[in-house]
């Protein structure tokens, strides 16, 4: 019998070169390798077209590649899948296990607010959250409940993270001071280490709050727009006055103080407020933040702050810049604070390959003041996303499934040709539902800008590793999901 | 690997997985491979020394090296081929718990219905 030789093709990769080095993204693990100019070539000449391994050998060894070289070449790509039998079926992440243990719970510990924020997914005309007959602010019974729960269902982790959310979280201040202390006597007896962050808009900072934070170790991220005339444009007070001024002082004072954890400012972009270097620039230099992030706005396609496809392009420009800026810096061994680039150098470090966009629903949920477990933050008090209660039997896993069956890469097929799938796995289930009713739906309409975004930072992560490969050293630790 | 240098986290266990499968069988006495290769020691009947029980050197069953009454349930544990008997990788792991010495506890063998 005489066995068919089936030709090689080429594996799923996303090819990059920096300093004459070329390097391949292996998109269905996630690996990232230099190769070697004989394995470029054997890339190229199967790029032509299908070849058995014999014939593949015999090119090369034309193109002047001793013959011990070549083989080696084409047996190392084929071991770590950059070429392969074509019959080969397609690696997609498998599902996690059902009982994935919870590492962060997010508390909403009100969803009332002291700003009116145009754009505010919580309040704003896209939003999900269904609060009427519902608690306001979140009572210490059910607080109390939550953190059990997060106890309870954290088996086996060594870390756990809680973060305080709002509405405006310090309205919410004397539960927040109960929950820190009663959360850390629990997982003290646990044996677990348990640390805090809260989001906040910084208006209600005051030198007891700070000192309280400081003492805990509190990361603190303040939702800030930038200089003042961006700021104010849609941050504001019920009456239509700009929050920048009175935020100002307190904000500088946290980060003056505030010595434990470094802060971080996270910058929500709209069609009214795009100039991300300005922004970057004042909020890191002028008020000294560690870290200052970009995310563009969710909402439905035309509104007033919906950010238009010719703005998408001139943020992305200024993305770009800025993060050149962070290559150069890394280089030289300083730390730059674009957490944009930080953020997904992390993960191309790992090599991480999602099944979820994120650990919504899986290692993450929230919890409003109801008591309903939302898969995150953004869903909390929303009648049609909620996973359960603390209070009537913790976390509904039938509805847990069913959230994490839709958003799952392997239902998401205009992904399944996608390079940078696994970073983004569909992108966020919120923004999702906001723009198509479906929170398993992929996010085209950033397709485009999240495959660019991925190229660069790839370019980038290949840039420091040939440069200051030093510089990784601080992603080996992964960070809590946030 | 020589043609392609592992960059990040993920392609170093990447690399380890494929030097791990090529130290795939190898002798014991000689150090046993390398340690990302481990365990890769011989399991099953046919490879370990497993001395017989159908009779002894009298033609009874009274001077035999490990008990009869071991044959019920020999193909459990140490055996990767599907046998007749209930599998202890996912199904059943605590199959024969109950029975501690084979001559004595050998009716203690929970019964199976799958």
């Amino acid at each position: 019998m005489t066995a068919t030789v089936t030709p090689l093709s080429l594996g799923e990769f996303h090819e990059f070169r920096v300093e004459s080095v070329d390097f391949l993204y292996l998109v269905p693990s996630g690996g990232i390798f230099a190769v070697s100019p004989a394995g470029r070539q054997a890339i190229l000449l199967l790029r032509e077209q299908p070849l058995a391994a014999d014939e593949l050998l015999a090119a090369l060894i034309d193109r002047g590649y001793a013959k011990d070289d070549a083989e080696e070449a084409i047996r190392e790509l084929f071991e770590a899948r950059a070429i392969r039998d074509p019959r080969g079926h397609q690696d997609l992440p498998q599902e996690p296990v059902a009982d994935f243990p919870l590492q962060s719970l997010v508390l909403n510990l009100t969803n009332q607010c002291n700003l009116s924020c145009q754009y505010c997914y919580e309040f704003g005309e896209d939003k999900v959250a269904t609060p009427d007959g519902k608690p306001k602010f979140m009572s210490e019974t059910v607080a109390k409940a939550s953190v059990d729960h997060l106890l309870a269902s954290s088996q086996g982790r060594r870390a756990i993270h809680i973060t305080f959310f709002g509405g405006e979280t310090l309205m919410n201040f004397p539960l927040l001071k109960w929950v820190v202390h009663y959360a850390l006597g629990k997982a003290k007896e646990a044996g677990q280490y348990l640390d805090f962050s809260l989001t906040t808009n910084g208006t209600l900072l005051s030198p007891e709050i700070i000192d309280f934070l400081v003492e805990h170790s509190i990361g603190v991220t303040v939702s800030m727009d930038g200089p003042k005339e961006m700021h104010d444009a849609l941050r504001v007070y019920a009456n239509g006055k700009g929050s920048y001024d009175i935020l100002a002082p307190k904000v500088k004072s946290l980060i003056q103080k505030h010595n434990t954890r470094p802060i971080a400012a996270r910058v929500t972009l709209t069609q009214q407020v795009t100039s991300v270097k300005e922004i970057f620039h004042h909020l890191r230099n002028e008020f000294g933040f560690a870290e200052v992030g970009f995310a563009p706005v969710t909402a439905a396609p035309k509104r007033l702050y919906t950010i238009e496809n010719n703005n998408m392009d001139r943020i992305f420009e200024q993305f770009k810049e800025l993060a050149v800026e962070y290559r150069d810096w890394a280089i030289a061994g300083r730390m730059h604070g674009f957490s944009n680039v930080s953020d997904t150098l992390a993960e191309l470090h790992a090599g991480i390959n999602k099944s979820h966009p994120c650990g919504a629903g899986l290692g993450l949920v929230g919890v409003g003041p109801s008591g309903d477990i939302a898969p995150c933050h953004r869903f909390v008090d929303s009648d049609a996303h909620a996973l359960g209660n603390v209070m009537e039997g913790g976390l509904d896993k039938g509805k847990q499934k069913e959230f994490l069956d839709k958003g799952h890469i392997g239902a998401k097929f205009d992904c399944h040709s996608c390079f940078a799938r696994p970073l983004c796995a569909g992108g966020c289930h919120h923004e999702a539902f906001v723009r198509y009713g479906d929170t398993g739906h992929p996010n085209l309409h950033f397709c485009d800008w999240i495959r660019g975004w991925t190229d660069l930072c790839l370019n980038i992560y290949g840039e420091i590793a040939v440069k200051n490969p030093a510089f990784l050293d601080q992603f080996e630790q992964r960070k809590p999901l946030q | 690997m020589k043609h392609l240098k592992a960059i990040n986290k993920k392609a170093q266990r990447i690399e380890q997985h494929i030097a791990a499968a090529h130290g795939d069988i190898y002798a014991l006495q000689q150090g046993g491979g390398s340690p990302a290769a481990r365990p890769h020691y011989p399991v099953g009947c046919s490879i370990v020394f497993s001395p017989g029980w159908e009779v002894d050197s009298a033609g009874g069953t009274a001077g035999l090296c490990q008990p009869a009454e071991r044959d019920l349930y020999d193909c459990y544990v140490t055996c990767y081929w599907p046998a007749q008997v209930p599998d202890h990788y996912n199904n059943y792991p605590d199959w024969t718990s109950k029975c501690a010495s084979a001559t004595k506890d050998w009716r203690n063998i929970d019964l199976v219905f799958p």
